[in-house]
């Protein structure tokens, strides 16, 4: 018997590129379109139909393949995940096998159900009170009324807004409008679930709630396909990890081992991240990065420091128009997947009350890290441009790598690796407790200096 | 695999996704799945149309009420057009109710893909879901003002005056099938428009020159006789046209019983609701990629 859950076959979507920027257009561009727009239409859809009968073969100019030559087979009641950067092609993979948009090649079959979340609280009217969001989200994601009806206690239970159930979403606060979307979407019960970055909303205490109701659904059997840039979350929920890169495939292994060649398959070898205006997602306005970069004590750009030196990790970036509590920040997480911290330019509360209001302009965040701070390893720089409980601008979690080379830290006359992400040079005191045989406390540095 | 979780494959549903070429088929047993989901969309509407405006729900009756007294005062009483024998209000009225429907449905439809843009581009459904939805919601509407034109033909009947009392005739049990032919045309021409308004947004400028100048060659101010003989058979093209006679037929027992003219407008709403069909089902698939 078979039992395949999802299998895909050289699947493939080319987008047009030329449809996103038109909001760009001035007036008199609008015009000329609209006057030439039937006949380039009709243009396009033969020179399309030319394109597609040439075996799908050769690319337009103006056309990008989002996902191309992806095969893969998924069996019942496995857990996998999907990691990659921006624009590796993840969320057009979900929306291929959730039914919203349809392959230019290629084949996906799926037996069963599928429950798709590319969004919370799709659908949700403002108006509407949270008990009739409810209802509406729940059909809208393909649920039936009974089945609504049967869990709408576990749902109002699940989100904690119970004493706010007939007030109208809008005066909800942006955490628990989350909270209640996320409800809805956690009881959903097809045999098939596309998840997409949905874990990403709320406060902490939220997210692990979501992460333990995901863990549940896993284990319940169903087979689930989950796309996060949590690299933790990925870790805990999913057996199998597939790496997209460029809208290919490019590794399926166990989650430990993708997960780990993910985050070491640096892209800036050269300490540097550059972006261009059209790699940036529409969604980030008014926050553009420009560049992320890693600096040495002498001001160079580097990949690799050293751990008894301090380095600067710096933001560059461009705001199009003011923007009220902007944080702009870093995380830091080990090629492991293990976050270091995370840490925003306006954490100092001089700096938060200075910055209240951004105005627009280009604008540069360092971070300092001090000596003696980061063990040897690999490491990955994250950023996020975000303004708390408003909206997130920007998140890459993978922006670049750079490598912390060891020498002379504390601890070197043993060759051993140490555990843990940090090495920070720590005071210690050696008190000889017997009797009379008291040691002044000695820095332990002069010890090893003396290398015995 | 366990028999008790897992239904037997023979039950097992299998979706192939593959880019699909020219036309499709019209899935409506997919459609069907999603009945629940039409409802819900209609009750939204319906719920939020009138939220914070001061008149609510009477805005219903505002809109077809003062485009009557509007249509009274100048082609009733300065233009003196004829009213088949009942008062001119009623027999303005009486067009007014399927004429709203019907722009209402159209602009409705028209817009219907962008406005729910989020959820085309975010989950799937059948996209015929909504187009259908907006055109279904505007019964609400329709049946509130149709009140209102029982409440004018109690007052006209009671009123001595130079016309004969309105009454009931058997012919009024043929209304659901003329609002049915209002739902048809609206939603065959909304079809068509709210797909095109995904990916030429002129449709939004188009629309309110449409219904402007559809509202010229139906007969809602002045009654279909006033069209020459031999021309009846080109302005019974235009669907509405047989639609606003039967409510007329149906209600007031004016114009004359439906007659070929009326096969012609419910045979060329069928091929718009066909069309439309066929060619939504046609661009649906780019949808998500273009709204």
């Amino acid at each position: 018997m078979n039992d395949l859950a999802i299998r895909v076959e050289n699947l493939g979507k080319q987008y047009t590129i030329g449809t996103s920027p038109e909001r760009y257009q001035t007036l008199r561009d609008s015009v000329a379109n609209t006057i030439t727009a039937p006949v380039r239409g009709f243009r396009r859809r033969f020179i399309k139909k030319e394109a597609l009968s040439s075996a799908g073969g050769r690319g337009k100019k103006d056309s990008i393949w989002a996902l191309r030559h992806v095969s893969f087979d998924i069996h019942k009641g496995k857990v996998i995940g999907v990691i990659g950067r921006n624009g590796a092609g993840k969320s057009t993979l979900l929306k291929i096998l959730s039914r919203v948009t349809e392959p230019t090649e290629g084949l996906a079959e799926i037996h069963g159900r599928v429950g798709s979340l590319l969004e919370v609280g799709t659908g949700f009217h403002p108006e509407l009170t949270g008990r009739e969001n409810i209802y509406l989200n729940g059909a809208i994601l393909g649920m039936k009324r009974t089945e609504i009806e049967k869990k709408f206690d576990e749902i109002v239970a699940f989100s904690e807004v119970e004493k706010f159930i007939d007030t109208p979403v809008k005066r909800y606060s942006s955490g628990m409008y989350l909270r209640l979307a996320f409800a809805v979407a956690a009881h959903l019960e097809p045999e098939i679930l596309v998840v997409d970055e949905v874990l990403a909303v709320g406060d902490a205490e939220f997210q692990r709630k979501c992460l333990g109701k995901m863990s549940n659904v896993a284990q319940e059997g169903r087979t689930v396909l989950f796309v996060s840039h949590n690299m933790s979350a990925i870790l805990r929920l999913t057996e199998e990890t597939m790496v997209l890169e460029k809208g290919e495939v490019v590794m399926r292994a166990p989650s430990r081992t993708a997960v780990e060649q993910y985050l070491s398959s640096g892209y800036a070898q050269i300490g540097e991240r550059l972006w261009t205006r059209d790699e940036i997602p529409g969604t980030a306005f008014p926050f553009y990065p420009v560049a992320v970069r890693i600096r040495d004590p002498h001001g160079r750009v580097v990949d690799t420091v050293r751990s008894v030196d301090p380095f600067t990790i710096e933001i560059e970036y461009h705001l199009e128009s003011p923007i009220t509590g902007l944080r702009v920040g870093i995380y830091l997480m080990t090629t492991r997947g293990e976050f270091v911290f995370t840490s925003f330019d306006t954490d100092a509360p001089d700096q938060y009350d200075e910055y209240r209001i951004r105005a627009a302009g280009k604008y540069t965040s360092r971070c300092h890290i001090p000596v003696d701070y980061l063990n040897e390893g690999s490491y990955v720089v994250g950023i996020n441009a975000s303004t708390y409980q408003i909206k997130r601008y920007f998140q890459d979690e993978q922006v670049l790598n750079f490598t912390v080379d060891p020498s002379g830290a504390p601890g070197m006359q043993w060759a051993e690796p140490r555990l843990g992400p940090m090495r920070p040079r720590l005071d210690w005191q050696i008190e000889n407790t017997k009797e009379g045989a008291k040691t002044e406390a000695t820095p332990a540095r002069i010890d090893f200096d003396q290398n015995k | 695999m366990s028999q008790t979780t897992i239904p037997p494959n023979t039950a097992e549903e299998v979706i192939y996704l593959r880019p699909s070429h020219g036309w499709s088929a019209l899935n409506l047993r997919d459609l069907w799945r999603y009945r629940e989901l039409i409802y819900f969309l209609i009750w939204r509407d319906i719920k939020v149309r009138y939220k914070q405006t001061a008149l609510g729900a009477a805005w219903a009756i505002i809109q077809p009420f003062f485009t009557m007294i509007v249509f009274t005062i100048f082609f009733g009483r300065l233009a003196g057009v004829p009213s088949e024998g009942v008062p001119y209000p009623i027999f303005s009225y009486t067009a007014l109710l399927p004429w709203g429907l019907f722009t209402k449905a159209l602009s409705d439809a028209g817009r219907a893909m962008i406005s729910n843009r989020a959820m085309i581009t975010k989950v799937y459904f059948p996209r015929l879901v909504i187009p259908i939805a907006s055109v279904l919601s505007g019964l609400v509407d329709f049946s509130i003002a149709f009140i209102v034109l029982i409440g004018m033909i109690f007052y006209y009947n009671n009123v001595p005056g130079e016309y004969d009392p309105i009454t009931v005739t058997p012919a009024i049990l043929t209304l659901p099938l003329f609002i049915l032919l209002a739902l048809v045309t609206a939603l065959g021409v909304g079809l068509w428009l709210s797909a095109l308004n995904v990916k030429y947004r002129d449709i939004n400028y188009i629309m309110p020159f449409l219904t402007q100048f559809w509202l010229f060659i139906t007969p809602v101010a002045y009654p279909a006789s006033m069209v020459p003989e031999e021309w009846r058979w080109l302005y019974a093209l235009n669907p509405m046209t047989g639609v606003v006679e039967g409510f007329r037929w149906a209600l007031l027992g004016t114009s004359s019983s439906p007659d070929p003219m009326l096969a012609i407008s419910t045979a060329i709403s069928i091929l718009l609701l066909i069309s439309g069909l066929f060619y939504f089902r046609r661009m649906e698939r780019t949808f998500a990629d273009m709204v």
